[in-house]
């Protein structure tokens, strides 16, 4: 069935990475902040979540190349792009100062919906805001 | 637990980390798909187009939460400390406009680019990384 097969991979995934967050501490602000706190009291933590999530990704990477479609799709649907240009590395500069700020990037923000509302509802909608704002002043020529 | 740190949590951090990299590992090569939150998030509320099904955006949003709930339910988990208010809006939009500008978060360009030694994606973690350290560093100089 289209549904489930459209459904049930994506909402297993999601379930993981929100247990994987959670697990590591990555839900907690605090400890995202002290990831990035080198020249204070640094906490690695993030490294070594970092590190597990990378490793076991390089390997699904290699296990991708050898098929020729994913389990429950009809295609992949990678990224492509090689280019470097000024908007990634503007764009992923003012989200780390963002990140910087409140220790929250999106992963972890939306796990926090469930966990913390009081504190993830007013980052998200704000978050929100913040791509509906890009969307408007600097809408993509190029679909990538 | 590590030496030197006595905040660090690294075995929970790679756990956490691995269940993530199977997160990931899930989504590319059950649905054939990036595991990137902010993309993902972008996509369910219709600020971005694409061809991933909206179902499918919403499985893994809906999923996230639903797995962080259970290791709340299910460990001894602690409720996070997080900024004020005003401090998560302005952090948020931020984090939304950054991350569509630069087309990805932690867990698109972090996780599942630089595992798959994307060019664009090292470069973009480098400077969000850079930009998040640089951030904290002032903070902690302004007393903020």
């Amino acid at each position: 069935m289209t549904l489930v097969r459209r459904l049930l991979p994506p909402l297993a995934s999601g379930f993981l990475f929100g247990m994987g967050l959670t697990v590591s501490g990555m839900t907690d602000p605090q400890r995202v902040r002290g990831f990035l706190d080198v020249f204070g009291d640094w906490d690695p933590t993030l490294a070594f979540v970092m590190g597990g999530a990378v490793l076991v990704m390089a390997i699904a990477w290699r296990i991708q190349t050898r098929m020729a479609k994913p389990v429950f799709g009809e295609r992949f649907s990678l990224p492509d792009r090689t280019d470097l240009d000024p908007r990634l590395l503007t764009g992923a500069t003012v989200f780390g100062i963002g990140w910087g700020v409140a220790g929250l990037c999106p992963g972890p923000a939306v796990a926090s919906l469930a966990l913390s509302p009081v504190h993830a509802i007013p980052f998200v909608a704000a978050m929100l805001a913040g791509m509906l704002l890009q969307k408007i002043t600097m809408e993509r020529r190029v679909t990538s | 637990m590590l030496p030197g740190f006595p905040e660090a949590a690294p075995l929970q951090g790679l756990i956490g980390g691995v269940l993530i990299g199977l997160a990931a590992a899930l989504m590319l090569l059950g649905a054939g798909r990036i595991a990137g939150v902010s993309g993902i998030l972008a996509r369910g509320t219709a600020l971005a187009g694409g061809s991933m099904a909206r179902t499918s955006a919403w499985g893994f949003l809906v999923g996230l939460p639903l797995g962080a709930l259970a290791i709340r339910f299910g460990t001894d988990w602690e409720p996070a400390v997080f900024a004020s208010w005003p401090v998560l809006v302005v952090a948020g939009l931020l984090v939304g406009f950054g991350t569509r500008m630069g087309s990805g978060c932690t867990s698109g360009h972090g996780v599942c680019g630089v595992s798959r030694l994307s060019q664009r994606s090292i470069v973009a973690t480098t400077a969000f990384t850079a930009a998040g350290i640089a951030t904290v560093f002032i903070m902690s100089l302004v007393g903020a």
